[in-house]
């Protein structure tokens, strides 16, 4: 293991790299750039031996990256924004031809007005697609569930797309130390994919059979049993992952929720800032706490339900709109799986960092704030707080 | 999974007759064989046998043309029961 500075972009394409994928079909968008540039780079430098294909746009991009992971390959792609958007139809036909895809995403919000920061836009439109999404939090995990990513993807039980999430510029260009594995570790963990189906002129298949009224449901049905059982698989490949790293990792992360009666709930790296808040505000003798959620699709019902269960107010932050819904889509997440919960607590949504619009401290420590001061009255004062917008 | 198709040629046991709503009945009464729903078929699923047309509902869909075409009115639409 060393540890080396990298930003979140580059930690992604060191991973991609020591994963030895087989195919990288993808094409350059900020705040992603990076993550193909490096790429690029390896290829020509001899350093791997993936085969690189130059598309004209993201469709072309992940219907490449699709094609060659039926026929077995092991396939890695990176988008952002206007280009996720651009997949949006490839998207669902990754998950529903079953392609253990790992993808980078590095989260920027969508036009118009053009802007080129971050924010959850571009994924929380895709949030129904029928991939595995997984936030992360800094550089360090961005590397990390990477290379878990291809495991839990081409697991039998599973065999379905994953889109690593990174914060665009926050994390995908931020310099941060990366402890990264030895490659011989890595491809001790990450063993050549295994898949159920290639493409073998000795055993014909046909893939993306017409399906009518008669057999369709089914098949969408088959795509739920295969997310029950990512979780089961992420937390066995995590302790797994732990024993090479000594970092582990699981559904979701916890910060001070032992005794929290005012909680944070959030993805990303919003968690990293709120956490230092509540160090400090705990320090002072306030109980508060933070969720972090790692794996968003499939959403972590039980767990969310049981971190929450003896905390009194709970802050869902979402940095995208749900336009003409009541919450943001982490909170509708969150209502909907404490709905039949026997305790729960008062829960507000916090729609901010749109367009990358930058969160303080102190505007973490003020809904924190407000939290407390609901926790203690059981009076939420605004169901839904665009915090730091100009109104 | 992911309907994936295991077998090749698989097709010719994918009976489309599935589709149909509406079954066409031949009354050999009123039938004179004059062949002419055996032109008009667009699924060729009217096939002439030694005295009338048969129709091969494997592959019929119900669409209707051949009792629309006959001139003596001797196919009957007739809706399936599923």
């Amino acid at each position: 293991m060393t540890v080396t500075g990298m930003t979140g972009d580059e930690a992604v394409a060191h991973a991609a790299k020591q994963s030895k994928v087989d195919i990288v079909a993808a094409y350059p968008i900020t705040p992603q750039t990076i993550i193909v540039e490096r790429f690029s780079k390896y290829v020509a430098d001899g350093e791997v031996q993936t085969g690189y294909v130059c598309v004209e746009s993201e469709h072309s991009a992940l219907s490449a990256c699709i094609g060659s992971s039926l026929t077995g390959a092991r396939v890695f792609t990176a988008t952002s924004s206007q280009g996720l958007a651009l997949m949006h139809e490839m998207m669902y036909i990754a998950s529903g031809l079953r392609c253990p895809i790992v993808m980078g995403v590095a989260n920027r919000a969508l036009s118009a007005p053009i802007n080129i920061h971050g924010d959850h836009s571009d994924m929380m439109g895709s949030r129904d697609s029928g991939w595995i999404q997984i936030y992360v939090e800094n550089a360090q995990e961005a590397y990390d569930w990477t290379i878990q990513a291809f495991r839990i993807a081409e697991d039998m039980a599973v065999q379905l797309p994953v889109s690593v999430n990174l914060d665009g510029f926050i994390i995908t260009h931020c310099m941060e130390g990366v402890d990264v594995l030895d490659d011989d570790v890595v491809a001790k963990f990450l063993q050549t994919r295994q898949p159920m189906f290639t493409l073998d002129p000795k055993k014909p298949v046909t893939v993306g059979a017409l399906c009518f009224t008669d057999y369709y449901f089914e098949f969408k049905r088959q795509q739920v049993e295969a997310l029950a059982h990512v979780q089961p698989v992420l937390e066995k490949v995590a302790k797994e992952y732990k024993n090479i790293s000594g970092r582990g990792y699981g559904v979701l992360d916890t910060y001070g929720m032992e005794d929290a009666e005012a909680t944070v709930l959030c993805l990303g790296s919003t968690a990293g800032t709120a956490r230092e808040v509540a160090r400090k505000l705990r320090a002072h003798g306030k109980k508060v706490g933070v969720v972090k959620i790692w794996l968003y699709r499939p959403f972590p019902i039980d767990e969310v339900r049981a971190v929450l269960k003896n905390v009194k107010a709970l802050a869902v932050f979402d940095k995208a709109i749900s336009f003409g819904a009541q919450y943001g889509a982490v909170c509708s997440d969150v209502v909907s799986a404490l709905h039949t919960a026997e305790k729960r607590p008062k829960i507000f949504n916090v729609i901010f960092g749109l367009g990358g619009r930058d969160i303080k401290p102190s505007d973490i420590e003020h809904v924190f704030n407000e939290a407390l001061q609901t926790a203690k009255s059981g009076v939420i004062r605004q169901e839904t707080l665009f915090l730091g917008v100009r109104e | 999974m992911a309907a994936t198709v295991t077998e090749p040629g698989s097709s010719l046991k994918y009976k489309t007759g599935d589709w149909r709503a509406f079954r066409p009945v031949v009354d050999k009464e009123k039938c004179v064989n004059c062949l002419l729903c055996w032109i008009y078929c667009p699924d060729s699923a009217i096939t002439r046998e030694e005295k009338w047309v048969a129709i091969n509902y494997d592959y019929c869909k119900g669409c209707g043309v051949c009792a629309h075409e006959c001139p003596k009115q001797a196919i009957r639409m007739e809706e399936e029961q599923k």
